[in-house]
């Protein structure tokens, strides 16, 4: 029913069925227009439940919006817009919302109370997962996920501001005005869609105007200023270290593609001023939790502000003054007041409907829609017809934020309420009724002295004005729980009632956090906003202990849930890492070459020629270019660093377990690099262009790693070391040119005529390709005559083609991650499969590069016995004995006869492949002693795939063991 | 969380790498007793309450910071350059 | 009292009048065998094992809050054991086979649920690695299954194959990994001790660590001295503050690890999944919350809470993996204290005083091993050996280098593991 008949509608379905809506209301609004009281389930008896509040803290009006991969589950329909075409639907009921077989568990309520599944469900052992948890998992949960890959568009966004105003009623409008006024740059975000707070909601003139009238002129002046940001449905969530707040807003309007749905920020202030207000409280009576039975607060609220009554003949049940406006507002509407019960006996009232004071409300009637409630009063008992009982047990300040940073509300004796502890959020303060203050009059005036205190403290002079409003007192006689029999619901939304809570108490859980655990009280989706202070005060009474000293859970961050997506924005997809593309890429793939990431890079696996149909029959001939040709593969990916100054070569001493300091410019080097607890960190090549100038190469997968390390070592542990190191890595492309006629290619391409004199193994220097000038590196990390060429980056392209180009008219091409792999796999050269950060230099046969002659990196924890034991795994190679026998990663290596189990494991396999060049299955791998085991035959043991491979031992060196070809 | 570059400004904690207790900063001398070794790279103090500690501003200038912290309020007291700190 | 449908029905009809109490709350005696300081999931499995393996019931858990308190009531319920280093594999082996007896041994459902484990691997290298990983269980008696992609998409068809930044190579199966009720666990031990004589006593914090001539005599606590032949130290999140009681400095930095829960949902992911390109794991709760976390914050703490950039690194796992869950609100965010050592593994041994143990240095991976600590602590505590599957979590193995049990390959740095 509505008081005036609306100017425009919208129609919404709601399971199914057409609702009219008008334009700028909630979906409960609606629904309690058009008469509908049952609109949900509860979540473990399955309990009619109707429309409780009309707000975020809504417990019982959960329903799922839209279908397909668009359906949204547990939406409060308090806060839910309506909109043309919004297909709503009750959740958690079957077949149908009116016949719920699962209400089944009502019935047998008495065996389930709180803690049950604790003490059964153990005989037999099996049935657990087969048959009980199965059952209970069907039957737990709310609403349903789609199943669906999301599909809709979410955002995050960083703001920063001076003064950052959470919630914009009186206190918050009032806060935003004067900061605002005073030249601080504000921002004032409230959930609802506009701001007011209870101004809108309330019978209530500020400055001779009503209070709506009042907050849209604030409103309206604040978004004239241009240093104030308003966000509507932006529901700061939670508060974090140094002013950081997270928020989550909500995007008004339809659907559309390029439209996010909503956003989640990320906002940064130098100071907040908490004005979120109060949430009203139930009162636990004998079935408190029938549709019809709503929040004192909610029922005038849906009169006041969207002219909707939600009942012909309504009752008003409250132990404080402020429910008797409901009454008030409600007569004055011309709506029909049953009764109006206070639990006090001293509680004044002149009114024209029926009063009960020292009254209580012992039961109510009415299966899917309260029919009448039973008070007691004045030594009997009296039915009352009534389809909506308005209750409330006071309220309760909104102090959640206030304890995200683990601080603990403080008692109120005289509101029989906890608020905020000063200083709880550094930076933070708080007014009005989240303060405790819960008169107009008073938020309004503390709303502004807070922000003429925080805007002094920011510089700047604030002028105060304070309307005028009504300033009556807040008055309450504490009432939790009606005595009596029946359950008396507490946690709405988990099923919590008054004995268990008791029960839990009795049964040890004494403890605040015992009886929120055992009893699962405010563990819903709500949070416990409503229920939490009824709960203590129960378990206190239950423990007699005072609520104080039972003390609160801990309310913890987001304030209201926040949908994954918002938070994960931009991730989605390809979105969660960024990708790096070589200056080769787009030629790679033009040639067909799958690309595969190696960390945040891709790299080309292998390059398909026509009529080859698996990626082996490529490989292999990529391996022939280079051991019988010249092949050509991009290793920009690489991490280069770029080392200058006049303690360079100390610098590289330091890190490096090798010496750098002798070696001659326009020569190159290998090093190894230890982590300062003795184990492998990386290795690479390093190269010396001039006395106090080098460039070292990193793997692909720690050149971010060894940068910071450079870093780290050059500030922190040697100061004393004049040298400056960048990364270079996105400046340069570089390829390697590999293979016999490595040389005869680059002298087709180089200004420069390369010969064994002036390029030995090992040397590097500069070079130039026509305008280009670049860099030549004669390293090989395929065993052959090589070379790498780096130019600038804004050549790369052109040079990768050129290069591949001139190798394809020699019998060479490209080669890819395959290829390289089984190249370096028959030199026995290691990757980070070998150095995999377990490794020491004396397990890959290294330990005499460890010099000893200077103080380096790791050179002292090496040293520990257990990182020399000869008991270690050590590198080595392994054959199959049969060629055709495969080696697999990740196998397990045994002696011959042993049982492959833990207590037998030799070692394991690191790196396979098939060799063509040796026509067999080679690998490296890790075996104890390995290094005086060259000769013998182990078992390789893959149980996960089923291979059992008998392996000759060798050295890791397959092919060519002097090294001739590369120097060569 | 937000620490004050003394390069940058203040800057969110996602721009920060944490390397750990200050004591990287005693590295012990070469040849030093290995339980100088166990100590320097294992063993904590681990305050519950105000300790320094290393970050490197890795997604900034790239300058390693000493900075006094609380661990149980996070509040950040101060940050400094190691740079100034070693002088 | 022993717990049974039949009791359970029994107590309804009744209105649940005869239920007692789990456990009592009695005052500290002057003097016990021995002490446990320290009453979370470890403490009370401790205290449990040694009464009913060592018969030792002259003994009392300490806590200086409420039991259950700290990390086993704030993980994220993992049960696994799919360790691949020596020294790991048979602890979490055995550990995981005590949860698989655990309900009927104390006659309480925890809840165990054996759903199956699935490692999310998106490379080669990766695959490599959890092939190793998956040999070394099956070498130690324990399951595992290598699938492929397809193996994958048969079990976990809504993960994102498709369109994403790292595909899907594979996953590491574990079919006896699963989840468990924490808080049960705690509540589990703690009854099954009680019924031993085991004296838990909340509200008792301990002070001071009474030593005399090497030799452990008793502690100092908030409810008056207590003497005690032999004291044992399990307070993850506070092992350096107490073991500094007793002059010791742990190889230990404590950080914080963040979980997250979101509203209840119908059933949709029925095992636990874990992503290989960024911390993510994640699981459904029997309430129908999906539990999940990450990595940790990563700067030494003890708030027992986080930031935001860590928060939005697990939303973002969770987009690019399972882009299904975005309309999955989260309800509630928490932070647990990790003890980090400078190789990712515990410790269980003896310390430098006589009759004084220590037990600690879990990481994040503390849950699951609540069976296995307790069973194996206690029985260093009762004998003064250490039990074989836990052999190998010295204290000094981080000096010698004997024995580094550092499964993630990152080293020294106590925040990498």
């Amino acid at each position: 029913m509505r008081l005036h008949k609306p100017d425009n509608s919208v129609t919404f379905t709601f399971d199914g069925r057409p609702i009219k809506g008008v334009p700028g209301e909630p979906v409960a609004a609606a629904l309690l227009a058009n008469g509908i009281k049952l609109v949900a389930r509860s979540f473990k008896y399955h309990r009619p439940r109707g429309i409780m509040s009309a707000g975020s803290e809504e417990q019982n009006a959960l329903v799922t919006v839209g279908r397909g991969a668009q359906t949204e589950p547990n939406v409060r329909a308090t806060t839910l817009d309506v909109a043309e075409g919004l297909e709503v639907f009750s959740q958690n009921a079957w077949p149908s919302l009116r016949y719920d077989m699962m209400a089944v568990n009502d019935l047998i309520s008495p065996f389930l109370g709180a803690g049950f599944y604790y003490k059964t469900f153990m005989w037999p052992k099996s049935f657990w997962e087969k048959l009980y948890e199965p059952a209970i998992r069907r039957a737990a949960g709310l609403g349903g996920l789609s199943g669906q890959t999301n599909e809709d568009r979410y955002e995050k966004a960083f703001a920063f501001c001076d003064v950052l105003v959470i919630g914009a009623g009186p206190a918050g409008l009032m806060a935003a005005l004067t900061a605002g006024r005073a030249g601080a740059d504000v921002i004032l975000a409230d959930e609802d869609t506009a701001p007011g707070g209870r101004l809108l909601r309330e019978v209530e003139e500020v400055d001779g105007t009503p209070g709506a009238d009042w907050a849209a002129q604030a409103a309206s002046e604040l978004a004239a200023m241009d240093n104030v940001r308003i966000m509507t449905r932006t529901t700061v969530t939670g508060a974090y270290d140094q002013g950081t707040y997270g928020a989550l807003e909500q995007i008004a309007g339809p659907r559309a593609a390029d439209k996010p749905l909503a956003c989640f920020w990320r906002i940064v202030a130098q100071k907040a001023i908490l004005c979120a207000g109060a949430l009203e409280r139930p009162i636990a009576f004998p079935n408190n939790d029938r549709p019809g039975i709503m929040m004192a607060s909610a029922v005038r609220a849906y009169v006041n502000r969207w002219g909707v009554v939600p009942g012909k003949r309504v009752t008003v049940f409250g132990n404080n003054d402020d429910a008797h406006r409901t009454a008030r507002d409600l007569a004055a509407a011309g709506i029909r007041i049953a009764a109006l019960i206070d639990s006090r006996d001293d509680a004044q009232v002149g009114a024209d409907y029926p009063v009960y004071t020292g009254a209580q409300v012992i039961g109510t009637k009415g299966r899917h829609a309260l029919e009448s409630i039973t008070i007691s009063h004045g030594g009997g008992t009296r039915k009352i017809l009534t389809d909506c009982l308005a209750m409330s047990g006071g309220w309760n300040p909104t102090v959640h934020l206030t304890c995200h940073m683990n601080g603990r509300p403080t008692w109120r004796d005289d509101i029989a309420s906890f608020v905020p502890t000063p200083d709880a959020i550094p930076g933070m303060v708080t007014a009005g009724a989240c303060n405790g203050t819960f008169s107009t009059a008073g938020c309004l005036k503390e709303g502004a002295e807070v922000a003429a205190d925080v805007a002094k403290g920011l510089g700047l002079k604030p002028k105060m004005t304070v309307p005028h409003a009504d300033d009556s007192a807040y008055a309450i006689s504490p009432l939790w729980a009606v005595p009596g029999k029946g359950r008396k619901w507490i946690d709405f939304q988990n099923d919590v009632h008054v004995k268990d809570i008791a029960l839990a108490a009795q049964e040890s859980f004494r403890s605040v956090e015992h009886m929120k655990r055992y009893t699962t009280q405010g563990m819903a989706p709500d949070q416990g906003k409503s229920s939490n202070v009824v709960a203590l005060a129960v378990l206190a009474d239950a423990t007699g202990r005072g609520i104080p000293e039972t003390g609160t859970t801990t309310f913890r961050p987001p304030f209201v849930p926040v949908p994954i997506a918002v938070m994960g924005a931009g991730s989605q997809g390809k979105g969660f890492a960024p990708e790096r593309l070589t200056t080769s890429h787009h030629a790679s793939t033009a040639q067909g070459a799958p690309m595969i990431e190696a960390g945040l890079w891709y790299r080309p696996s292998y390059f398909p020629l026509p009529g080859e149909t698996h990626w082996r029959q490529s490989c292999d001939r990529e391996v022939g270019y280079v051991r019988d040709a010249v092949g050509v593969c991009d290793v920009s990916t690489l991490g280069k660093i770029d080392i200058q100054g006049p303690d360079a070569a100390a610098l590289l001493d330091f890190v490096y377990a090798n010496t750098f300091s002798t070696l001659n410019v326009g020569k190159v080097r290998y090093g190894l690099m230890l982590r300062e607890d003795g184990q492998v960190m990386d290795d690479g090549t390093t190269a010396r262009l001039g006395e106090q100038h080098f460039v070292m190469t990193t793997t692909t997968a720690a050149a971010g790693l060894v940068m910071r390390h450079l870093e780290f070592v050059l500030q922190v542990l040697r100061p004393d070391l004049d040298t400056h190191v960048i990364s270079a890595t996105e400046q340069w492309a570089q390829f390697a040119v590999a293979g016999p006629k490595s040389r005869d290619l680059l002298n087709t391409v180089l200004d420069q005529r390369l010969d064994d004199a002036d390029w030995p193994f090992m040397a590097c220097g500069q070079i130039s390709i026509g305008r280009a000038r670049g860099r030549l590196f004669r390293i090989s990390f395929s065993g052959e005559h090589a070379y790498e060429v780096a130019v600038p980056s804004r050549y790369g392209e052109s040079l990768f083609r050129l290069l591949t180009a001139q190798a394809q008219t020699m019998g060479g091409g490209p080669y890819g991650m395959e290829a390289l792999n089984v190249l370096r796999i028959e030199k026995g050269f290691i990757t980070h499969a070998e150095i995999h950060g377990r490794t020491t230099a004396f397990d890959i046969g290294m330990d005499r590069m460890v010099s000893r002659k200077k103080d380096c990196m790791g050179q002292a924890a090496a040293a520990r016995p257990g990182l020399v034991d000869d008991a270690r795994e050590q590198l080595v190679g392994l054959k199959a004995i049969t060629p055709t026998d495969t080696l697999l990663a990740g196998a397990h290596l045994f002696a011959q006869s042993a049982r492959a189990i833990r207590t037998n494991s030799e070692g394991y396999m690191t790196s396979v492949c098939y060799s063509p060049t040796l026509d067999g299955h080679i690998g490296l791998g890790f075996l104890k002693h390995g290094r005086a085991r060259h000769g013998e035959v182990v078992r390789m043991v893959d149980h996960l795939r089923n291979v059992e491979t008998l392996a000759k031992v060798c050295d890791p060196v397959f092919f060519d063991p002097t090294g001739g070809r590369a120097r060569g | 969380m937000r620490i004050n570059c003394p390069n940058c400004g203040e800057r969110d904690r996602r721009e920060f790498y944490y390397q750990g207790d200050a004591l990287a900063l005693h590295r012990p001398a070469a040849g030093a007793d290995p339980l100088a070794w166990d100590d320097y790279l294992h063993n904590r103090d681990n305050p519950a309450g105000d300790t320094t500690d290393l970050w490197f501003h890795e997604a900034g200038c790239g300058a390693w910071l000493v900075v006094e912290r609380n661990t149980v309020t996070h509040a950040v007291h101060n940050a400094t350059l190691v740079e100034k700190v070693r002088r | 009292m022993g717990y049974s449908g039949f009791r359970v029905i029994k107590e309804g009809l009744f209105g649940q009048k005869g239920w007692k109490p789990v456990w009592r709350d009695p005052d500290p005696k002057p003097e016990y065998d021995a002490v446990i300081i320290g009453g979370g999931g470890h403490g009370l499995a401790t205290a449990y094992y040694l009464a009913r393996e060592h018969g030792m019931t002259n003994i009392a858990v300490l806590e200086k809050g409420y039991i259950g308190g700290g990390n086993v009531g704030r993980n994220t319920t993992i049960v696994r054991a799919n360790y691949f280093l020596p020294g790991n594999s048979e602890f979490y082996s055995h550990s995981l086979k005590l949860w698989e007896g655990m309900e009927q041994d104390l006659n309480y459902n925890v809840m165990h649920s054996q759903r199956g484990l699935i490692n999310l691997f998106h490379s080669d290298g990766q695959r490599d690695a959890f092939a190793r990983r998956g040999n070394a269980m099956i070498n130690q008696g324990d399951d595992a299954i290598l699938l492929d992609t397809d193996g994958v998409r048969q079990i976990l068809p809504y993960l994102d194959f498709d369109n994403v930044r790292f595909p899907i190579y594979g996953g590491l199966y574990h079919p006896r990994g699963g989840t468990a009720r924490h808080d049960a666990v705690a509540w589990g031990y703690a009854r099954g001790s009680d019924q031993r004589g085991v004296d838990i006593i909340q509200n008792c914090e301990v002070t001071g660590i009474n030593i005399e001539g090497g030799v452990v005599k008793g502690v100092q606590t908030t409810r008056g001295a207590i003497k005690a032949k032999k004291v044992g130290i399990v307070v993850a999140g506070r092992s350096g503050q107490v073991a500094a009681m007793a002059g010791m400095r742990l190889p230990i930095e404590s950080h914080v690890l963040q979980a997250f829960v979101t509203e209840g949902l119908k059933p949709i992911i029925d095992h636990v999944v874990s992503f290989g390109m960024g911390h993510f794991y994640i699981s459904q709760s029997d309430k129908g919350g999906l539990v999940f976390g990450g990595d940790l914050d990563f700067y030494s703490s003890y708030a027992a809470r986080g930031n935001l950039p860590m928060v939005e690194h697990v939303m973002d796992a969770a987009m690019t993996l399972m882009p299904m869950i975005g309309k999955a609100r989260v309800l509630r965010s928490w932070g647990g204290i990790m003890d980090m050592t400078p190789d990712g593994s515990p410790i269980i041994d003896k310390t430098p005083t006589e009759g004084l143990f220590i037990d600690c240095g879990w990481c994040y991976g503390g849950f699951k091993a609540v069976p296995g600590s307790g069973f194996s602590f206690a029985h260093l505590m009762a004998t003064g050996r250490h039990h074989e599957p836990a052999a190998k979590y010295r204290l000094d193995r981080f000096r010698t280098g004997v024995g580094l049990m550092d499964e993630e390959g990152t080293g020294s740095q106590h925040n990498l593991h």
